[in-house]
């Protein structure tokens, strides 16, 4: 095929492309408009119907619009404790992701650099841990904690997602740091460097957007963790999911408002993060795929 | 400037968990001298030269350094610089930087080291490159500033492995020189790695020949050309290497297979003890047959020779080179840019007395066996 025909076909593509993504971009993100959108509304808004998706200073009968309202944001954070458990999210994922990252570091460049009899076979031991149904423990590790005195402590669940994380980055970290060649750390290491400089100076730097990817992964799994948060916590640790499923309440009529508009809290710092985060994550997620 | 250091390797081996990469080996490397490291890819001549650098952690012997034992020390106490066969520069730094930093990291000012780079670069004909970063550089000019890293320091020993592999012509026998030229004037101990024998005689002090993991000669250059120590250097050494032709043994006359030749010869009196025994071996085990190596240049053309095919001339300047059909095999000679013939042709060769070698035995090895004349078979 000649350059030009090829050239005119992906011109000819170009514009399908994009209606496809546009319109994949749109499914995804409805739910979470819908979900932003209902936070600002007032409860009979909420489950109107058709739905009313434009906000305004007032909502005329049948029509799409909706009377705007900050007064769900004022009953989330009535509650006192919101603030704790918002912070106990961030503190806890960020905690963990943390320790994962880094253990995860170390011990993938163990496995990437020391190959041992039987190094497969731990490899493979470390990620069947991830095959287990986290539900299918939670009652042994309950108990475990509360023998401890782990139950409802910020520690306890630091402990246990760095535990959980720990499969997935170390195999991240493993793959990241195959691709770093030998060479670096060694010529490092003749330069007079020991094994750790040449790691932290070398090997860490180069492996910088594997890493920030590995931490993202590690930290949305933290930040979503619901199983263990509701079983192991009750007052003092209790983060954001648990909090949000229990806005729901038993009164029998489930309010949409607040629990939208907590939420919607609940979304921003992990959003940020992402966009911050952006960049690395596409360069980690296609790493290796642009060796020459 | 440190002094250079006498490398020994003592009876050093190195098992990988499924392979034997290098059996157990001594090799000695003298105060200043240059030695290559040559064999074909998997000989265990990078394992080598990573032991002696401590890279690689030897199974079992010792490595001495100026008789020091070094066997434990990591690779940064051995000051040793090393250039490895796909460079790794640093990505964050540019090249001046980088040929600096293994200056800063022995903690020479920034300035001095600065000037220092500049010097190396500058003789390597890289000034140009100062600023840019690794990214944006050729693969090639990637190698030579991993060169310029090595040379910018005064260690013990330079230790390279195949640095020049990924250059192309002219720039490999460019780099050629000024590594050569570097030696001579620095005077310090290096080991060069490569598969390229031409490379390996052009720079060598003395060459070390190996093949699966073991040394199969160490000599000069030269004697290597002219004194294969057995069947597979006879091959491997030259471009093209040695032509190698079955042949038996009746009493004083040894006779080719499939060319109608015959070649007299005797035992050779000033023969060394490895060589007689290898002479024993082959002569009580005749059925593995012998071997004559004879060298492309010492195949003449002689009126009185045996008739060979043309098979086809290569015109490569300053000589032909003639490939001839000698019974199921090719025979290779160097002929004068001026004589040449067609395919198809048939001409008459004989050999050089003084260039032929023998070999046989079991292992292929060198025979002391001396040719005194050479002579036309009759054809029946």
């Amino acid at each position: 095929m000649s350059p030009r025909t090829g050239r005119s076909e992906a011109g000819r593509t170009a514009p399908l492309k994009a209606i496809l993504l546009a319109a994949y971009a749109m499914i995804s993100l409805a739910p979470v408009l819908y979900l932003v959108l209902t936070a600002f509304k007032l409860p009979a808004d909420t489950a109107a119907l058709p739905p009313r998706f434009l906000p305004g200073a007032s909502a005329p009968e049948d029509s799409f619009w909706f009377r705007f309202t900050l007064q769900n944001f004022h009953r989330v954070f009535a509650d006192a404790q919101t603030l704790l458990y918002l912070f106990n999210s961030v503190f806890i994922s960020v905690c963990s992701t943390l320790l994962s990252v880094v253990v995860g570091s170390l011990a993938g460049y163990g496995f990437s650099r020391f190959p041992f009899r039987g190094g497969r076979d731990a490899l493979f031991f470390v990620l069947s841990t991830r095959m287990l149904p986290p539900l299918a423990v939670a009652v042994p590790i309950s108990f475990m904690y509360s023998r401890l005195g782990l139950l409802d402590t910020r520690f306890g669940l630091i402990l246990l997602y760095t535990c959980f994380n720990l499969s997935f980055t170390t195999w991240m970290m493993k793959a990241f740091i195959d691709e770093i060649p030998t060479a670096y750390e060694e010529a490092a290491m003749l330069d007079g460097h020991t094994r750790l400089e040449a790691l932290l100076r070398v090997v860490l730097p180069q492996a910088a957007p594997g890493i920030a990817a590995t931490a993202v992964f590690s930290l949305i799994s933290a930040w979503n963790e619901y199983a263990f948060a509701l079983t192991l916590t009750s007052t003092d640790a209790v983060t954001m999911p648990v909090r949000i499923h229990a806005i729901i309440g038993d009164s029998g009529t489930v309010p949409w408002g607040p629990l939208a508009a907590a939420a919607t809290l609940f979304l921003l710092p992990i959003v940020f993060f992402g966009l911050m985060m952006r960049k690395h994550l596409v360069r980690g997620a296609t790493f290796g795929a642009v060796k020459g | 400037m440190n002094a250079p250091a006498r490398i020994h390797m003592q009876s050093v081996a190195k098992k990988f968990a499924d392979r034997i990469a290098v059996y157990p080996l001594d090799l000695s490397v003298a105060k200043g001298e240059f030695l290559v490291l040559l064999g074909p890819s998997g000989c265990g001549k990078t394992t080598t030269l990573r032991m002696m650098a401590g890279l690689e952690a030897p199974s079992q012997g010792a490595v001495h350094f100026n008789g020091k034992d070094v066997t434990r020390l990591r690779a940064g106490e051995r000051d040793i610089a090393f250039v490895f066969q796909m460079f790794s520069l640093y990505p964050h730094l540019n090249v001046r930087d980088n040929v600096a930093f293994t200056l800063r990291a022995q903690g020479m000012p920034p300035r001095e080291a600065g000037r220092q780079a500049s010097d190396i670069l500058l003789r390597l004909g890289l000034e140009s490159l100062a600023n840019f970063h690794p990214e944006h550089l050729a693969g090639g000019d990637q190698q030579r500033v991993g060169l310029a890293r090595a040379l910018v320091r005064r260690p013990q020993a330079f230790l390279m492995d195949e640095p020049l592999g990924t250059l192309d012509g002219d720039l490999r026998g460019e780099m050629r020189e000024t590594l050569r030229a570097n030696h001579n004037q620095a005077g310090a101990t290096t080991v060069f790695v490569t598969h390229d024998q031409e490379e390996a005689m052009s720079l060598a002090d003395r060459i070390a020949v190996m093949r699966d993991g073991r040394v199969v000669q160490c000599d000069h250059p030269r004697n290597l050309y002219d004194n294969p120590a057995d069947l597979f250097t006879a091959g491997f050494v030259g471009s093209p290497g040695m032509n190698l032709i079955r042949a038996s043994r009746t009493g004083e006359w040894a006779a080719m297979e499939g060319l109608d030749l015959v070649l007299r010869v005797g035992e050779d009196a000033e023969a060394d003890d490895i060589a007689q025994l290898a002479g024993a071996a082959a002569a009580a085990s005749p059925e593995a047959g012998f071997w004559l190596g004879v060298r492309p240049e010492n195949v003449l053309l002689s009126e009185s020779g045996a008739p060979c095919v043309v098979d086809q001339t290569l015109v490569l300047g300053t000589h032909n080179l003639l490939s001839l059909r000698a019974g199921g095999g090719f025979l290779k000679a160097w002929l004068p840019a001026g004589v040449r013939f067609r395919e198809g042709e048939t001409v008459r060769v004989s050999f050089l007395t003084s260039g032929c070698r023998w070999f046989g035995g079991p292992g292929g090895l060198a025979l002391p066996w001396r040719t005194l004349e050479a002579a036309c078979r009759p054809t029946r």
